[in-house]
């Protein structure tokens, strides 16, 4: 599968409480009016500015903190079609997986700010248009790949009635 | 080859033998969600039709974080997991009745179990030996209908801790030191075994504490084998029948091994806005950093040991004025406890606010929440920006003993200046210990009438008087011997 899209850069240690505030823990059940503040205590004007494809480009250890899957959940209501970062929190990447966002690990001091990218999913590859350079991403684990390509944990259970991951 | 701790426990519940990096599909125990991640799990149910738990009497439901509900919204979110526990029989822990890592560990978790948690925290139950994770609403949601779930088996690393704990000093500062001598990556994906004569000999509580920030590193687990004092735990909790012994085999492999020796460590703080953002007590007393709250709380230090340390630095002092305190017991069973031994009206005394059991200030949901630039002194394990509300806000977390000591000072002070009050770890008294006429005795005595003091005096004096000369016969006894 290939995704285009632009490139939304943000610092090392991005934490749930940045993607998804705690204290907005009241629109937790309104999905979409708790993605209009996707990411505000980051960047009070991501929300406004993502585009439909974009990409979310953390540092190290994004999605740090807590178990909200809203976390992942409002990045990709807002549009966003990938998050590359250098490395994820544990459950940020799980969570990710099941709700069909994909997450990719990845050199990203390679990319810039608004940088235009295009990517491979199934190749594992990065092409930068905008600065001409190539990155690799290291593949998922088989089970992932599997409840990522039935589009969900939800969708993976619904189809086979149970885990099947190999 | 030998096993850790994780491995041997993930084992029996998928049925064979594992090892580190394997994906296995495993049974879970117990299951929890909170009132934050509860109404999603629920969602997905409905969505797959497969509204039903597979084990209602070991899957609970808390209403937690906005405990008492502080808008409507959160109030319906609290009803519909009411009506999922009414249809499913899952147990459901309301309003007022604690904070969910800390009721699980009471009332639900046993050595070898699993359990999976719609909260980070849940790793908080290693520290009774089970396998326990943190995962998203609809992972939880899977486990909870299925009744089990997919892992991958985590390598690990070993936290072996040797020394003894100096006055002052604390579990809470042993992790805050760990994390930020690893960093709050430094244990992505891995199992942390904590081992070493320190653990061996710590107290439950000190070990949820260890257990509960395992995360905060990064980790999946973090795990304490089962010993005597998991046992006595058990025994106080009324299920001592549920006890086993499970310890890692001598020959067990860890990716890392890291040893700290806790007698050389001084109190922790954990400055804005990262937990591995680590400084020592001098550092942080040298920045004279003024508090505005002080709070004594959440699923990592709210329980009576810590109620007892905070209470016995603040007798007989007066909160600083400025500063406000807020402290929360972390479920309705250690309330009670508090109540009985006086600690709630110490607190009071003081003048403190107690909030009803449950997460309180911590997630920024309800009560509590800073001023722009205000700084906290708190004992939770979490300081990202705008987690306790307000992104404006300043987050310091350490020990209750650093929290009770500022929170008389006015701003962030060292615990060990209360040595005098203070006694190494493990010797707090526990009250429920004493014999009851022993704690009565201690309440009436008043001291003796100045003369009889000053008799006491004397003749203490002329004991001491005596004793050089009983030393001086016996050296001339010897001395007659010799020759
Ligand atoms: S006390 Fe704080 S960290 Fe613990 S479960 Fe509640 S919100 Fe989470």
């Amino acid at each position: 599968m290939l995704l285009r899209g632009k490139s939304h850069k943000f610092g090392d240690d991005i934490s749930t409480d940045h993607i998804a505030p705690g204290r907005l823990f009241h629109l937790r059940s309104n999905l979409p009016e708790l993605a209009k503040h996707v990411l505000e205590d980051a960047d009070p004007e991501f929300a406004k500015k993502v585009q439909p494809n974009d990409f979310v480009v953390g540092g190290k250890n994004f999605g740090l903190g807590s178990s909200r899957e809203h976390a992942p959940t409002i990045i990709k209501l807002s549009g966003v079609s990938a998050v590359l970062a250098k490395s994820f929190a544990r459950i940020f990447f799980r969570n990710a997986i099941n709700v069909g966002l994909p997450v990719l690990i990845c050199d990203t001091d390679k990319i810039n700010a608004g940088d235009e990218l295009e990517i491979d999913l199934s190749m594992g590859t990065i092409k930068n248009l905008t600065t001409g350079t190539k990155l690799t991403f290291s593949p998922l684990p088989d089970a992932m790949i599997r409840i990522l390509n039935d589009g969900g944990l939800v969708a993976h259970i619904e189809k086979h009635g149970d885990f099947k991951l190999n | 080859m030998g096993k850790t701790l994780v491995e041997k426990i993930i084992a029996e519940h998928a049925g064979k033998e594992v090892s580190a990096g394997e994906i296995v599909i495993a049974n879970v125990t117990v299951a929890l969600v909170q009132d934050g991640t509860g109404p999603l799990a629920i969602k997905q149910l409905q969505k797959l039709n497969l509204e039903k738990v597979a084990h209602p009497e070991r899957t609970v439901l808390f209403l937690d974080h906005s405990a008492p509900a502080s808008r409507k919204e959160l109030a319906n979110d609290h009803m519909a997991l009411r009506a999922f526990a009414a249809k499913t029989g899952a147990q459901l822990s309301d309003v007022g009745n604690g904070i969910c890592h800390t009721v699980i560990n009471e009332d639900y978790v046993n050595p070898g179990d699993l359990l999976i948690g719609a909260d980070s925290h849940t790793c908080t139950g290693g520290a009774l030996c089970a396998f326990s994770t943190g995962m998203g609403s609809t992972d939880v949601a899977i486990g909870m209908a299925l009744g089990k779930t997919w892992l991958r088996v985590p390598e690990t690393y070993k936290v072996n801790v040797t020394g003894k704990f100096p006055v002052g000093v604390y579990p809470k500062d042993l992790i805050l030191h760990l994390i930020g001598m690893i960093g709050a990556d430094g244990a992505t994906y891995k199992s942390l075994e904590f081992g070493g004569p320190a653990i061996d000999n710590m107290a439950m509580e000190g070990r949820f504490t260890l257990a509960n920030m395992a995360v905060e590193a990064g980790a999946k687990a973090g795990l304490i084998a089962s010993d005597k004092i998991t046992k006595a735990y058990l025994k106080k909790m009324g299920r001592v029948n549920k006890w086993r012994e499970i310890k890692p085999d001598f020959d067990a492999e860890y990716e890392r091994i890291i040893d700290i020796d806790v007698s050389t460590l001084k109190p922790i703080i954990s400055y804005p806005h990262t937990v591995d953002n680590m400084r020592d007590i001098d550092q942080s007393v040298k920045d004279h950093i003024k508090v505005n709250q002080a709070f004594l709380g959440t699923c990592t230090n709210s329980r009576l040991s810590d109620w007892a340390i905070f209470s016995t630095i603040i007798k007989g002092k007066k909160l600083a004025p400025g500063v406000r305190l807020i402290a929360v017991p972390g479920s309705k069973k250690i309330e009670a406890e508090l109540l009985k031994y006086g600690y709630l009206q110490a607190v009071m005394a003081f003048g403190g606010l107690i909030l009803p059991p449950g997460c309180g200030p911590c997630v920024g949901v309800h009560g509590g929440i800073l001023g722009d630039g205000e700084n906290v002194i708190a004992t939770q394990n979490r300081n990202f920006q705008g987690r306790m509300g307000n992104p404006a806000g300043n987050i310091y977390l350490a020990s209750p003993a650093t929290v009770a000591a500022s929170a008389i000072a006015g701003y962030i002070a060292d615990p060990r200046e209360y040595t005098r009050v203070l006694r190494p770890l493990g010797t707090v008294p526990d009250p429920s210990k004493l014999p009851k006429k022993e704690v009565a005795k201690k309440a009436v005595r008043k001291r003796a009438p100045k003369t009889i003091r000053r008799r006491v005096v004397k003749k203490a004096a002329k004991a001491r008087a005596f004793r050089p000369a009983k030393k001086v016969k016996a050296a001339k006894k010897r001395a007659s011997r010799k020759r």
